[in-house]
């Protein structure tokens, strides 16, 4: 014991993938067909960070998620999850992990969602005091007080969700990983989770690894983002990097004082015109000019009321990603 | 083992809220055991005892295993394989505890509240319509009590072993038929299995099967008595420490099977 808290501070939440296979065997009829389902990665996440892990369906996220947290043995390379195997160390690493698959309850289904919590501190060896705290503190914060003795088959899906994540972080993990949190999900209920997650990791130093389809999860929570496509790492860096590295346009939209005919600004593309023209969208390249001068451009034509900035849609830049993948590949 | 204690409790909380469910299988089980004592009955006769069984005795042995019927397993699999196949099993093998025994406990705690809308019910049904012989004194209770657990152990831990065969096959219905067939006939469910023409008996001692339901019966209705029950008790324990091992090693290497089922 003594070696591996020595060893803690290093790895808390720590993740490192080095040539990273996994294979499925698909049966179809009488012919086996091979699927590399994950192809050689390597990466890695520091403690701390919080990663966006994206790609379309079948592209091997959740393939990945499931070696890390030791519930699939890779084909070849090596995993190390807060510097532990994650197979060979299996419940030791489930004592400072705690994942959330969107689609797969860890709850009692026919029982309070209260009860679910005491079987996981029991599970979890947490003392009373420590369950007693933690349950508190995680209820108040996700706003559960209201259904905590409502039997889980009972709970819409937003509430449900937060007592997964919830079930997911009772035992402080170091490391926190969720597969697609917010699938389903109205629109309050993603904010409010949102919320929480930002709050926890500030307040605890969360790592965070999430998979979703949602950018607006990213954009929200993390700092990094790994595309993932056919199994191999596409792309690592931060979200701002990665609208850069494909080209993505940031629009600026103005609201005009008068209407105004579609503007003509040299750096920026017209995109659209609302309300007669007193609402317009602009696109332009990060790498080519700025916000400024693009606004500059316009103030010397119209006089500006309001202005917005919008961020590239992730969903688009990743689909340039793969598309780019695609031609360089044919 | 608080841990185990605790998802014991769980389960057998869980089945507590499903009593209309209990009381149509009391329904069920009573009216089969109407039917086995009447044919069971038939054969005993007035006062020709046949394999050690009176009247009484027969009755306490149909009473006992119709009531049994909703603590033990006998011919379902038991969730964990429907989790195999799910896949739900992964949520399962990512918690800090024995994948096995906490299915098991959770299994187990099902099954001992089923004791009371069920199992209390029969023997009452049995008691008061047919008379049947029970002990009078308290250490059969005491033994059939241990006899008891182990026996609805030992049935949740085979059945637990069978749902792991999953992990190699997609689907395990075929092998849950034959299980059935098997196991229904060799616990003594039908007929005691002292009834059995000599070879089938010795088949069926054999097998972990009679220890399922069979040897409690036997303890708690005070047909064993002293060092006897002591060693039917014994012969559950063993099986159960096999069937322990063996289902440990199915699951660890099922593990390395494992390719969870719906992404």
């Amino acid at each position: 014991m003594t070696r591996t808290e020595t060893a803690r501070p290093a790895a808390a939440g720590s993740v490192e993938v080095r040539d990273l296979t996994r294979e499925f065997r698909v049966r179809n009829g009488l012919t086996v067909r091979r699927l590399t389902a994950v192809d050689h990665m390597t990466w890695s996440i520091a403690p701390g960070e919080a990663v966006g892990y994206i790609g379309a369906n079948g592209a091997g996220k959740s393939t990945t998620i499931k070696m890390l947290a030791g519930i699939l043995v890779p084909s070849t390379g090596e995993v190390t999850t807060c510097g532990l195997r994650p197979v060979k160390d299996r419940r030791r690493l489930a004592r400072r992990i705690g994942v959330v698959f969107g689609q797969r309850s860890q709850l009692w289904w026919d029982l309070p969602v209260r009860e679910s919590f005491g079987i996981l501190a029991a599970i979890h060896s947490l003392s009373r005091g420590q369950e007693r705290a933690r349950t508190d503190e995680l209820v108040e914060t996700l706003d559960m007080g209201d259904y905590l003795g409502t039997p889980v088959r009972q709970l819409s899906l937003g509430q449900r969700m937060r007592a997964e994540v919830a079930a997911a972080l009772l035992h402080r993990p170091e490391l926190l990983i969720l597969d697609e949190p917010t699938i389903g999900l109205d629109v309050l209920s993603k904010q409010r989770l949102r919320e929480f997650l930002v709050r926890e990791r500030a307040e605890h130093g969360t790592t965070l690894l999430l998979t979703t389809h949602d950018m607006g999860d990213v954009e929200r929570l993390c700092d990094r983002v790994l595309v993932v496509d056919h199994g191999r790492l596409a792309y690592d860096g931060t979200l701002d990097g990665l609208g850069r590295t494909v080209g993505a346009e940031r629009v600026l939209i103005v609201d005009l004082a008068e209407p105004h005919g579609d503007l003509e600004v040299p750096g920026a593309r017209h995109l659209r015109s609302e309300g007669g023209g007193l609402r317009q969208q602009l696109a332009f390249d990060p790498a080519a000019t700025t916000a400024a001068r693009v606004l500059a451009a316009v103030s010397e034509r119209v006089e500006v009321l309001d202005l917005t900035i919008a961020e590239p849609d992730v969903e688009d830049v990743v689909r340039r990603i793969y598309e780019r993948a695609a031609t360089s590949t044919s | 083992m608080r841990v185990y204690a605790r998802i014991l409790a769980a389960g057998f909380r869980t089945q507590s809220r499903y009593l209309p469910a209990a009381f149509a299988g009391l329904l069920a089980n009573a009216t089969f055991g109407l039917l086995k004592s009447g044919i069971l009955l038939t054969l005993v006769g007035d006062g020709a005892a046949i394999g050690g069984y009176t009247a009484g005795t027969m009755a306490a042995y149909v009473w006992l295993s119709q009531g049994l019927l909703g603590s033990v397993n006998i011919w379902s699999l038991p969730l964990s394989a429907q989790r195999i196949k799910s896949g739900d099993i992964a949520v399962d093998f990512l918690r800090p505890a024995d994948v096995q025994l906490a299915s098991i406990a959770d299994d187990v705690g099902r099954g001992l509240f089923a004791l009371i809308p069920r199992g209390l019910p029969s023997v009452g049904v049995g008691v008061l319509l047919v008379g049947m012989a029970m002990p009078s004194e308290a250490l059969p209770y005491v033994l059939g009590a241990v006899s008891l657990v182990l026996g609805i152990t030992l049935s949740h831990t085979l059945t637990y072993l069978l749902g792991t065969a999953g992990f190699w096959l997609v689907e395990v219905r075929g092998l849950q038929g034959l299980y059935m067939g098997v196991a229904g006939l060799l616990t003594g469910l039908i007929t005691p299995v002292w009834l059995f023409p000599d070879w089938l008996r010795m088949i069926a001692v054999a097998t972990p099967f009679p220890a399922v339901m069979m040897y409690p019966i036997d303890v708690l209705s005070g047909r064993t008595t002293g060092l006897d029950a002591l060693a039917l008790i014994g012969a559950q324990a063993g099986w159960l420490a096999l069937a322990l091992a063996a289902g440990a090693v199915t699951t660890r290497l099922g593990r390395r099977k494992l390719e969870v089922q719906g992404g």
